[in-house]
This record gives structure tokens, C-alpha cells and sequence, in this order.
């Protein structure tokens, strides 16, 4: 079927189309240049006046795996202000802070994302991961495996083992997990924690490995680089939540040395120690050190105001942080020598000086850095806010008023110490759909996600433009999926299932034979049984397997 | 799902075989097939052989017990879901894609899940939306644990290789020798023999009545506190036991609480839980110590995940209003049933032959493994193969983090639960 969209004000920016009136044509799933005169034209959408971008991104969301199944478990009064009816076309669920599979993939699709990728799959608890995403509908996945805490590593460091060696064994865990990327959270942390260390910084060796974060750092950043991943390590650092972890951020982008990393929710690692309360905002030194060094990208992790919970593998963080649980419950897991989990619920208040000022050091961090395609909008779903909150984070960062006139409802102080009030800058759709649709599908390598020229997948979210930015993304007109209609007018007319996206590097099997060795003498699943192979996903339903390529040479 | 060649399975032996009769899901069985019938060559336990080894018998679905085609008998229990006002699919003991078919079913026809070991494992479900986990898994206890505490319970009885996988292993990631591990047992008609190390080493047994488990641990927890104690003993046990008992805690390094919920058998086990998890989480302020619950088994833990990432709600979520509605205490089985709220029940076992509940006039569609002898035979039932035996398939771990694969281990006209919940939801 030949679908010609006709008329609309199109924002591309990876082809550099800044608002210009385009039509736009899709055939079997993709975009097509324009055909001949007279093709016959099966079907027409009249888009005039709309605005026409290519569907968003999600480069860091927790849709799928253990630690936010936990979370939906523990939090039935989330879920009850907030269930979901099935109808003829969608299954039954329930939303907010952690909402059903399915109701995520409807949501997502109904606010014009079309893909999503789940940022820390534990390797071991990959099988469960893709069985969660397998049943989140419309949009495409990936995930990012999850290393720098996991004994087989630290041993190869800890003996000072040749960078070769952990190219192939991270290249390994990327291939039998079936991966888009590398995760690293809090490096060495996580284990040092199962060692009862309740803190690491960047320098500090590990207790009983004596290798440090920056070397864990330094070693997954160069494997991901040489073995040519298109995204680049993506990093939770060290101290999160911590006043004063600015230095341990700055510390850690200088230390990379060139090597590229995406430092993700860096709100929550922006922290400085002024003031009577000892906390407040390194938004300004953090985005200066992101502007200058061109290796590093990030996304924000923006934290909104109400109830949430935070899922995060960084269980040393996350015990130091339950006091602070709202309501007073929460999980700390080890987990298979190889990291752990931890579940936190938090409410974000408007009026507390913290919380506060945390949601204005994601607005200056948004704001103060300069190149939108090393800015990712993110709020580290669900951990800094539910994704349902992005359309009103998009207003606050489009519309300088609106922003005042939020600031002027937080805790006085926290707005009294913060910079925003004196930011002028406003986003334009230009550069919205840079850090939502252009940018991460060029730092994932997603050579036909993400930009509308000839040959892309025809992944497509059209807009009726209104001065009220939430407004606008919160309802797209229309969201086209590989060429089919999933939304229209905030209805999902479609359930289509979307791929599962992964990249394949090139390494030595001969690293089998040690991890065979370690497996059989040291774990409680077999080698063979940890594998999760690509015919397993189709098994599992997760749609096709979507090789991205590599990049070559590194 | 693809049978295998049938000529390749006919007489094979498998490797690294995972074993779905209890959750452990122990991976490292080689099982024999000749002609369809399997022998466990090695690392079975009782459990496993009983299991695998099962008779392979012909059975056919059965309409009030008479014999009839698999066909004849889904069109009856989609007729009768049809009818149905208020059903209730229970047991559940099947694998990941059993559930994924289960789940919109239930959607579809309003019905009830909950799981036959529903009553044994909501509490620890409970626990959590109270107060929490602090838990560990079976690598992490393997290569860490110093220090293993059984609360009211043997483990083996339940989980036969628990201490041959788990305990006494040869090999540790770190400098503990597993023949340094302390194992101390608290309760009373244990076995405590394979607790004792592999150089001879015993453990302690604090006898005490299993009922009076809270108390021990509120008292420990009152120890750990500093807190005076205004009695000598608590349930048999005298406090200077108990005190010594926690400072040897406190000593651990990294010391783990085990506990099966299905033992813990008296009033208000969620309580009981939250203070284990409650005392683990004090121990934590100063020393590493994990809760782990070993339940789960018949597919327990998987149900409860899917049905979890799929609604958002643990088991004993209903969907009469058309969205997803939990309730922990009225969505019991056993309560549905003595109140008649139900009228009808799909009862599903393709891991262990547990039968539903005896005795209730509701109609009953079982959903079972062909060994199933019935004192009252069901309405409508359909012999399903097992998972890992008959047909590929993913179960979750006791620890709620490893989800394993499930082998085709020789062919089958049996047909999976997924396949059958499918049939009937496509006549509906």
C-alpha cells in the first residue's frame, strides 16, 4: 500500500529539514522519495498545518526485567488509582509510577514514541527481561547489558588480564543476551556492597579486588569502543544521590581520556555541597564540562514532582537511600554474583528544599547545555518520574513563562539558590526532535529509526501544533508504526508487535572456554542455560531480531 | 512451538536438562529418552526422577468422564466459560507461555487467578507491599554465605539437592571454604543431617515449636537493639541461647535466613515474614545478611510474574469489572470455593499432579499431566504435557531473578496448556 502524507510541516533533523512543508510517502513499511506522477496513491492523509516528526526515542526507560516487576508487585496503591479496561483491541493493565507491560506499550505508542530501551538488563535475568518486553506492544526494544559488577570481570581486571580479554567477553555477553549496548552501574559498587563497603568513589579500590571504579570505567569504555557498539558505554556512576558527587562526574569525564561514554540520568550526579543545608546545584560546572568534551554525551534523568519509584541496580545507593522510602517499604537484592537490585518508592514534593532543587538542577542541566544531540530527554523512567510526564517536561523546556511560573510554586529556598529563574533559553521543535527522536537513534546506531528520509522505517508521530506544548505531545494526531496507523486522535487503533533491536560484535568464541570453566565451578545455572539465543526470542514472541550494525575499526 | 525431529529424540541423551518439578529448577540433569521414556542418568533427586520418569500413558480428554477428542472437549469449556458468570482459573502450575494464554483468557471471561500453593506463597507477596525484601539469590549464597540460618525447616525435605548444589561445594569465588560455612537449624522435627559438613562438622539445632518462630525473631531483633529481655526463655529457648545466637549474626559476614513459606503453617505467616525481613534489614546496619524464601514450586513464582508485569498485580487478581482488581484474602481458592462466589473453576497442573480442591459442587475443567487420579472426577478433563518434558517453555527460579529454559525432551501428542488456553479462547 502506497500512503502519501500530504502537506505537513515536517522537523527532521537529521536531514536538516527545519519545519518545511513536505509530503512524505510510505510503502511496505517505509519511506519512499517521491514516486512517479501517476502512481496510483492508495491512501491520503490530509496533514496539512500538523507537524510531522519521525517517531520519538526513549534512550534510558525500565520497562522490562526483574527489579521493576518487583516494583509493580510491591505498589498496588499505585495501581489502583489507575487501572486500565481492556477493549476490543488492548488487554487489561494498569498505569503510573510502574505501569503493566502492556499498558506501557500502548502509552508510549499514544504519545508518539516508537521505540524503547530498557538501560540495565542484568545478564542473567535477560530471559525475563525479554519476556516482559516481548508482551510491551507497538514499540520496538533493546537493552543494555549490565557488567562492571560481576566477578567474572573483576577477576579478568583484577589479574590485569589484556584489554582483548574483555573486548571478547563483553562482545560475548552482548551476543547471548541478545544486547544493543553496555550498561555500567556505580562500578565495583555493587560488589564492594555484597563485601559490606556502604561507599566507593572513583578512586578507591574495591575490597577485595583492589581494582578501581575508574579502572572498571576505563576498560568496559575501550571494549564497547574497539569492538565498535554504536552507543557508547552507558554510565551510572558512582555516588549517586550524594552531595558533592560533582567532583566524582567531573572527575569521571576527565578520566575517560577521550573514550566515549553516555554519563545517564546525570541529575542525580550533579549534586554540589553550598549553602546552610549543604546541597545544592552543579548544573553550571557539569554542563560546561559536557560542552567541551565532545567524547560524552547524556541523558538527564529529570525528576517531577508526585509519587514514583525508583528500580536501580545500584543496590549500595539504594540501601543508603530507603530511609528516605515513601511509603515506608522497600527491596534490596544480590543478585548471582553479578549485581543486584533495589527498589526504592519515592514521592518527589514540590515543597521539600531537596526534591526541589533536584527538579531544577534537570531543567539547568537540559538547558545549559548547548548541543541538543548529546542530550537525551529522559526522567530514568520510573525513577525520577513516571514517561507519562514527558509532554509537560517538554512545555517547561519550551516555554520559558510556563517555567517561571512553575519555579515560583517549589520551596523558596531551593528556588532562591537555583539558576534557572535567570535561563531564557526555549527549546525549539527543531531541537526537541533532535534529543527525542534524532539524536538517540544516532547514538544507539539506528541507521533507519529516527529521521524520515528515503529508506527509514516509517515511524512517524504527527502533531497538531498548539501553543500549549504539553498539550500538543500529550496527544499526537497520528503515530504511524513501520507504515501502519497505530494512533489516532489518543485512540491505538492497531497492536502491532515491534523488533527487538541488538548489534552483534566480532569476538574470539575462544572466551567460552574460561566462562565454561567459571560457570561449571562457581554458579548455580549452567552455561548452556544461560545463553538466551535469537531463536528463543522469536519463541518468546519479541518480534523480529533487528541487527544494527557494528561500527568497523573502532 | 516445533516438536523436535522425532528421530533425533527417539533415543537421546540430554545435557544440562532443567528440572521443573520443584524451584530450584536444578540445570545440570542428563536424562535419557528410549523410545519416549525417560530415565534420569545422573543428578536426579527423588523428586526429579519421579518426575521425568513418569510412565508415559495414553490418555484422552474426558466430558463427565466419558472419553473424547481433544476438539470436543475445548468446545465444552469454551461453552461452559461462556456460561460462566464468575470463574476462577487456579492451580496454574504451568510455564511462562501457559500464563501468557491463561492471563487474556481470564481477561476475556472475568475470571480469577490464583495459584494451588496460593495460600503458602501470598504471604511473602504480602510482606513486600508491607515492609520489603532484603533477599539474596542461590549463586550469591553458594559463593558467600558464612552463615545459614533454617527457620523452620530442613529445606530438603521440600528441595532434595539443596545442600549438594548450594552448600557443600567444592569451589568458592572468594576465600571462604564452604567447609567453614556455620549451618544452624531453629524448629523442631528436622532433618538435620545434611547440615552436617562433609568433614563431620555439626550444626546447632535450637529446638522450638515452629508456631513460636515470630516470637524467637521479634526477640532477636529486641537483642540486637540492646533492648532488656524481662523473661529467661521465649518458646523453650533461653535467652542466652538467643543471645548468642545473635551476636554469631552479628559476626557473620554475609549470613542468610532461609525460610519455606509452605512450613511456615500457623495464622498471619505475612507478619511473621515482614519480621524476618525486618530483623535482616537491622543485621544490615553493621554486617551483609539476606532473607532468602524458598517456595514457589508447581510454577508458583513464574505465575506470579507473569500475571505481575501482564496487570501489575501479584496473583489473586480478578478482572469481573473488566480491569484488573487485587485482593489477597477473598481471591483465595480455598475461600472462592466455600463461598460460592465461583461458578466455575479451570484448575491447571502440568507440573505435579495436585489435584483441585475436593469436595465443592462447582464445575470443574482440569487442565492436568495424564498421571491425574481424581476421587471426583472434573467436568471436562484435558491431559496436557509438561513443560521441559513434553514441550519447550521458560519457569522462574525460587529467587525470583533466574528464569530458565525448558527442553523438549521427547516427543508428544500432548498438547501444552498455552496451546489449549488458545483453542478455547478462540471460541469464545
Amino acid at each position: 500500500m502506497l500512503i502519501r502524507l500530504n502537506g505537513g510541516k515536517v522537523y527532521d533533523p537529521a536531514n536538516n529539514i527545519n519545519g518545511e512543508v513536505r509530503d512524505i510517502f510510505i510503502f511496505d513499511g517505509k519511506i519512499i522519495g517521491t514516486p512517479l506522477e501517476d502512481t496510483r496513491i492508495d491512501k491520503t492523509y490530509d496533514i496539512r498545518d500538523r507537524i510531522v516528526m519521525a517517531g520519538a526515542i526513549d534512550i534510558h526507560t525500565h520497562i522490562g526485567g526483574g527489579k521493576i516487576n518487583i516494583a509493580r508487585m510491591m505498589l498496588p496503591e499505585d495501581h489502583e488509582a489507575d487501572p486500565v479496561s481492556r477493549t476490543k483491541l488492548t488487554r487489561a493493565g494498569c498505569g503510573h509510577a510502574a505501569p503493566s507491560t502492556l499498558t506501557t506499550g500502548y502509552r508510549y505508542a499514544l504519545l508518539g514514541y516508537t521505540a524503547c530501551f530498557e538501560p540495565a538488563m542484568l545478564p542473567i535475568n535477560a530471559r525475563q527481561a525479554h519476556l516482559e518486553m516481548s508482551d510491551t506492544p507497538i514499540v520496538d526494544k533493546g537493552a543494555y547489558a549490565l557488567l562492571g559488577n560481576d566477578d567474572f570481570l573483576l577477576r579478568l581486571l583484577a589479574e590485569n588480564k589484556e584489554q582483548q580479554s574483555i573486548n571478547d567477553y563483553v562482545a560475548w555477553i552482548i551476543d547471548v543476551t541478545q544486547s544493543m549496548a553496555i550498561k555500567v552501574v556505580n562500578p565495583g559498587g555493587i560488589s564492594a556492597f555484597k563485601f559490606n563497603q556502604r561507599n566507593l568513589d572513583l578512586d578507591e579500590p574495591h575490597p577485595y579486588y583492589r581494582t578501581t571504579p575508574r579502572q572498571v570505567l576505563q576498560r568496559l569504555a575501550r571494549a564497547t569502543y574497539e569492538l565498535g557498539v554504536p552507543h557508547p558505554l552507558h554510565v551510572h556512576g558512582c555516588n549517586l544521590g550524594v552531595p558533592g558527587n560533582v567532583n566524582t562526574t567531573l572527575n569521571t569525564i576527565d578520566g575517560m581520556e577521550g573514550l566515549p561514554i553516555h554519563l545517564t540520568h546525570i541529575q542525580f550526579h550533579s549534586y554540589d555541597t553550598e549553602g546552610d543545608r549543604k546541597f545544592s546545584s552543579a548544573a553550571p560546572r557539569i554542563a560546561e564540562a559536557v560542552n567541551r568534551s565532545s567524547n560524552v554525551s547524556i541523558d538527564v534523568g529529570q525528576v517531577m514532582f508526585g509519587q514514583t519509584v525508583t528500580a536501580s541496580g545500584d543496590t549500595m545507593s539504594q540501601y543508603r537511600n530507603y530511609p528516605l522510602a515513601s511509603p515506608k517499604k522497600w527491596v534490596c537484592m544480590d543478585i548471582e554474583c553479578e549485581a543486584g537490585c533495589g527498589v526504592v518508592p519515592f514521592h518527589y514534593r514540590q515543597r521539600n528544599f531537596v526534591n526541589a532543587l533536584q527538579w531544577a538542577i534537570g531543567l539547568e542541566i537540559f538547558l545549559l547545555v548547548g548541543d541538543p544531540w548529546r542530550v537525551f530527554l529522559t526522567t530514568d523512567h520510573p525513577n525520577g518520574a513516571p514517561f507519562t510526564t514527558y509532554p509537560h517536561l517538554i512545555r517547561l523546556l519550551m516555554d520559558r513563562s510556563f517555567r517561571r511560573d512553575m519555579l515560583s510554586h517549589i520551596h523558596k529556598d531551593a528556588a532562591a539558590m537555583s539558576h534557572l529563574g535567570s535561563i531564557d533559553r526555549e527549546y525549539s521543535l527543531y531541537e526537541i526532535a533532535i534529543m527525542t527522536r534524532a539524536g538517540p537513534a544516532h547514538s544507539l546506531g539506528l541507521k533507519d529509526r529516527g529521521h524520515l528520509a528515503p529508506g527509514a522505517a516509517a515511524d512517524i508521530t504527527i502533531y497538531k501544533e498548539d501553543a500549549n506544548k504539553e498539550k500538543m505531545f500529550a496527544k499526537p494526531e497520528y503515530v504511524f508504526k513501520d507504515g501502519e496507523l497505530v494512533v489516532y486522535k489518543g485512540k491505538i487503533v492497531m497492536v502491532p508487535q515491534g523488533a527487538t533491536h541488538c548489534v552483534k560484535p566480532n569476538y574470539d568464541k575462544g572466551i567460552e572456554r574460561p566462562l565454561k570453566q567459571y560457570f561449571d565451578r562457581y554458579h548455580t545455572v549452567a552455561f548452556e542455560n544461560f545463553k538466551l539465543d535469537p531463536e528463543e526470542i522469536l519463541e518468546i514472541g519479541g518480534g523480529h531480531l533487528s541487527i544494527q550494525p557494528c561500527h568497523t575499526g573502532g | 512451538m516445533q516438536a523436535p525431529n522425532s528421530h533425533r529424540l527417539s533415543t537421546s541423551t540430554f545435557t544440562n536438562v532443567s528440572c521443573p518439578f520443584c524451584s530450584l529448577l536444578c540445570d545440570d540433569l542428563i536424562i535419557k529418552n528410549r523410545g519416549g521414556q525417560l530415565h534420569v542418568e545422573r543428578y536426579g533427586c527423588t523428586k526429579a526422577i519421579a518426575g521425568f520418569e513418569r510412565s508415559v500413558i495414553k490418555t484422552s480428554p474426558r466430558i463427565q468422564g466419558r472419553e473424547a477428542s481433544l476438539k470436543e472437549a475445548v468446545d465444552c469449556t469454551a461453552r461452559m466459560l461462556r456460561a460462566a458468570k464468575q470463574p476462577l482459573f487456579s492451580g496454574l502450575g504451568t510455564d511462562v507461555a501457559g500464563m501468557r494464554a491463561v492471563l487474556p483468557l481470564a481477561e476475556r471471561t472475568g475470571g480469577i487467578l490464583d495459584h494451588m500453593h496460593g495460600d503458602a506463597e501470598t504471604p511473602h507477596v504480602l510482606a513486600l507491599q508491607e515492609g520489603g525484601w532484603m533477599s539474596t539469590t542461590l549463586t550469591e549464597i553458594r559463593n558467600r554465605a558464612d552463615l545459614i540460618i533454617f527457620a523452620g525447616t530442613d529445606v530438603v525435605s521440600d528441595f532434595p539437592r539443596f545442600f549438594e548444589r548450594i552448600v557443600w561445594n567444592s569451589h568458592g569465588l572468594f576465600d571462604l571454604k564452604p567447609e567453614q560455612r556455620d549451618i544452624i537449624y531453629i524448629g523442631r522435627h528436622l532433618n538435620t543431617a545434611p547440615g552436617r559438613s562433609p568433614k563431620g562438622r555439626k550444626p546447632l539445632h535450637i529446638e522450638c515449636d515452629q508456631r513460636r518462630l515470630p516470637e524467637i525473631v521479634s526477640v532477636l531483633r529486641t537483642l540486637l537493639r540492646g533492648d532488656a529481655i524481662q523473661v529467661r526463655s521465649v518458646a523453650g529457648v533461653s535467652i542466652s541461647v538467643l543471645q548468642t545466637l545473635i551476636e554469631r549474626m552479628q559476626k557473620a559476614r554475609y549470613g542468610v535466613l532461609v525460610w519455606v513459606p509452605a512450613a511456615l503453617d500457623f495464622p498471619h505467616t505475612d507478619l511473621a515474614i515482614q519480621v524476618f525481613y525486618e530483623l535482616v534489614k537491622d543485621l544490615n546496619k553493621t554486617t551483609r545478611f539476606s532473607g532468602f524464601s524458598l517456595g514457589g514450586n508447581d510454577g508458583g513464582i513464574t505465575a506470579t510474574n507473569v500475571c505481575t508485569w501482564q496487570s501489575g498485580y501479584p496473583l489473586r487478581t480478578g478482572f469481573s469489572r473488566g480491569y484488573p482488581k487485587y485482593d489477597a484474602w477473598r481471591y483465595s481458592t480455598k475461600s472462592l470455593l466455600e463461598h460460592g462466589t465461583i461458578d466455575t473453576l479451570v484448575w491447571i497442573s502440568s507440573l505435579s499432579t495436585q489435584p483441585p480442591p475436593v469436595g465443592s459442587e462447582t464445575p470443574t475443567i482440569v487442565l492436568g499431566v495424564p498421571q491425574f487420579k481424581f476421587s471426583e472426577e472434573p467436568d471436562v478433563f484435558i491431559p496436557v504435557g509438561t513443560p521441559g518434558v513434553d514441550h519447550n517453555g521458560q519457569l522462574f527460579r525460587c529467587d525470583n531473578v533466574v528464569a530458565l529454559p525448558m527442553r523438549t525432551l521427547r516427543q508428544s501428542p500432548l498438547p501444552s496448556v498455552a496451546s489449549v488456553m488458545t483453542a478455547i479462547h478462540e471460541l469464545l
